[in-house]
């Protein structure tokens, strides 16, 4: 699905050159839930780019579903970023006097879907994350939970071969952060590659995978022990009340 | 993403900003308004002095008096009293392209009727005058050859000099006698309203027998012009230059000498008067031209501001997909909708407003179709002129740096 080989980034400043990456090495597989950790200066929200197909690394191979996209154009990029990669940001950034909907159906605008069939896509999908009965609001009449479960929901619309997602619940309370790595855990199960950058080691415990990044290094990669379940989360916390 | 589907994206995101919309279109709508209307006016101007001119008779040439050049004093046309009643008969056994032949005298007079009073033109002239000027008579008649050989004090009023003495243009002013400069006069006619005003109205004058002006009024027997109707129009030239020849044998000018006359061809008069005319439409229109240049440069200033305002948006729709190509053609159709709905809305105030100001000032205005088409066209391609750099702006912009503006 996902192979980085001796992936490096180097940035120049004046006369100062400084790798934000130097030489990764990473191999993600389909249907895997990896959280990517690190300090800030690390290399994650780099590493982000790169994977998210925003940025081409200085060196190096990226091999996304078998074609190497380390070289591609701008608009090759934009294709690329289309199709098989779904964007959940920590500011959901969403278009602000857009409807849930309409927010969700941009994607597939961009890919040159019809009307009627973005419309249908984009409702399921809206469907899907528990927002079937707002699709008409706007971003501003909606919670931060809300709001993020549609950024989510407009980066499954396209079906794409991974969703990022850069701090999701970075904006959000707990309990909005719990609904929302319910609702990844869900789409995990339903089969979806999902790559997660925080930097909160309890949410990163609901994946199943931590890839630790420090000085453009990739420090440690473990399996998570004990994953935790978002669901039971909010049950166990409905209890306590 | 086609085309049509860049339109609605376009006209959402000028929705969405209304009062910045409208306020942008306002540069474009005053520009093209401002076009449509001045070169309506001037137009209207070149219509209603063509009108004016070729209202003044058919086929018409005009003899006047020569300029004085004595010491290197120049006087002005018609400065000379060269022209006499001599010369008329000749004028008229010129040749077969002269078809008839008025002299004409004129003088300004005060014209009084009971506790009426008015200052207006007396025309002294032969009963040839009604046809080569097209006179036509309302009541009573012309004045006659009769009336000519016998220094009758009779007078022919237009309709505005009637309203002027008495108050009403339809008051029965027939059989009364007007005084014009203290020489009493009977009014035997009244002439159709034409409409003209101003310059040269044949509303506002007297016509009466020119052997009686000259006598009574001026007391001079030069005259201040021969009218001439040529046979047809394809005869003005040949006639011209008949009456050229002749009336250089009469006055004895030696070759190379310059001429102690003028004739006039009406077409000249009209040819020079329309450049005139045109040229002040052509100046109008420029001026206007300039306000819609403004008016563009508005346009590219408002979307340049947008696309600063929007660089979250545009990096948001980069992020998931949208080309380079696709922002371009948002941000480019942005600018054509805001200049083209401007530049609709200006030609119906445009042409709204020249007629306005036509009624306002009683004079006629015509909006051109070619006004209306090259300003339409215009607000098109300033769109596209002024749309292009931001647009490519906006499209350049890097999704990260984009997506983390603030």
């Amino acid at each position: 699905m996902i192979d980085l080989k001796g992936i490096k980034k180097i940035y120049a400043n004046g006369d100062i050159q400084v790798a934000a990456l130097n030489g990764v090495d990473l191999h993600i597989g389909a249907s895997e839930f990896v959280a990517i950790m690190g300090p800030s200066g690390s290399g994650k929200s780099t590493m982000m780019n790169i994977l998210g197909c925003l940025d081409t690394p200085t060196e190096g191979e990226y091999f996304l579903d078998g074609t190497d996209v380390a070289k591609a154009s701008g608009n090759e990029l934009a294709v690329i970023r289309n199709r098989k990669i779904g964007f959940v940001f920590q500011g959901f950034n969403l278009l602000a006097r857009t409807t849930a909907v309409e927010n969700v159906e941009l994607p597939l605008l961009y890919a040159g879907v019809g009307g009627k069939e973005r419309r249908t896509r984009a409702i399921a999908a809206l469907e899907s994350v528990g927002l079937g009965g707002r699709i008409h609001h706007r971003p501003k009449e909606l919670s931060g939970g809300q709001q993020q479960r549609v950024a989510i929901a407009r980066a499954l619309v396209t079906n794409p071969s991974i969703i990022l997602a850069d701090e999701p619940t970075g904006n959000l309370d707990s309990r909005s952060s719990e609904e929302v790595m319910a609702i990844f855990q869900r789409l995990h199960a339903a089969g979806n590659t999902i790559i997660i950058v925080t930097h909160e080691p309890d949410i990163a415990e609901f994946t199943q995978r931590i890839v630790r990044f420090r000085d453009g290094h990739i420090e440690g990669d473990e399996i998570v022990k004990n994953q935790r379940t978002a669901q039971a989360q909010i049950i166990e916390e409905g209890v306590a009340k | 993403m086609n085309f049509f589907e860049s339109i609605r994206v376009s006209l959402r995101a000028l929705r969405a900003n209304k009062l910045r919309s409208a306020l942008t279109m306002l540069g474009m709508i005053i520009g093209v308004a401002a076009v449509i209307a001045m070169v309506g006016i001037g137009n209207g101007a070149t219509a209603s002095i063509t009108a004016q001119i070729q209202g003044l008779g058919s086929n018409l040439l005009t003899v006047s008096p020569g300029q004085s050049n004595a010491g290197g004093v120049r006087g002005g046309a018609g400065s000379l009293t060269t022209l006499t009643m001599t010369d008329v008969p000749k004028v008229q056994a010129a040749g077969p392209a002269v078809k008839a032949v008025a002299p004409v005298s004129s003088t300004n007079a005060q014209v009084v009727l009971g506790s009426g009073n008015t200052s207006t033109s007396i025309t002294g002239t032969t009963p040839d005058y009604q046809f080569i000027k097209n006179v036509s008579i309302a009541t009573g008649r012309f004045i006659t050859t009769a009336d000519v050989d016998s220094n009758a004090r009779v007078a022919v009023l237009g309709p505005t000099v009637v309203t002027d003495l008495m108050g009403d243009a339809n008051a029965d002013i027939i059989g009364k006698n007007i005084k014009i400069n203290n020489v009493p006069f009977q009014v035997i006619g009244v002439t159709t309203a034409t409409g003209s005003t101003g310059f040269m109205s044949s509303d506002d004058m007297i016509t009466a027998p020119i052997s009686t002006v000259q006598e009574r009024l001026i007391g001079k027997t030069t005259l201040r012009s021969i009218l001439i109707s040529a046979s047809s129009a394809d005869d003005m030239q040949t006639a011209q230059d008949e009456i050229t020849v002749v009336l250089e044998q009469a006055h004895k000018i030696p070759a190379g000498k310059p001429d102690d006359f003028t004739v006039q061809n009406q077409a000249d008069i009209l040819a020079s008067m329309q450049g005139v005319t045109q040229t002040l439409t052509m100046l109008l229109g420029g001026i206007a031209g300039i306000s819609l240049l403004v008016g563009g440069i508005g346009i590219m200033n408002i979307m340049l501001v947008s696309v600063t305002e929007r660089t979250r948006e545009i990096g948001i729709r980069k992020a998931i997909g949208a080309k380079s190509n696709d922002i371009l053609l948002q941000f480019l159709i942005e600018a054509i909708v805001l200049s083209v709905l401007g530049g609709g809305i200006g030609i119906v105030l445009g042409t709204a407003g020249s007629g306005l100001i036509g009624t306002a000032l009683k004079m006629s205005t015509s909006t051109s179709l070619t006004a209306v088409l090259v300003a339409f066209g215009f607000s098109g391609g300033i769109g596209i002129i002024f749309g292009v750099f931001p647009a490519k702006k906006a499209a350049a912009m890097d999704p990260i740096d984009a997506l983390r503006f603030e």
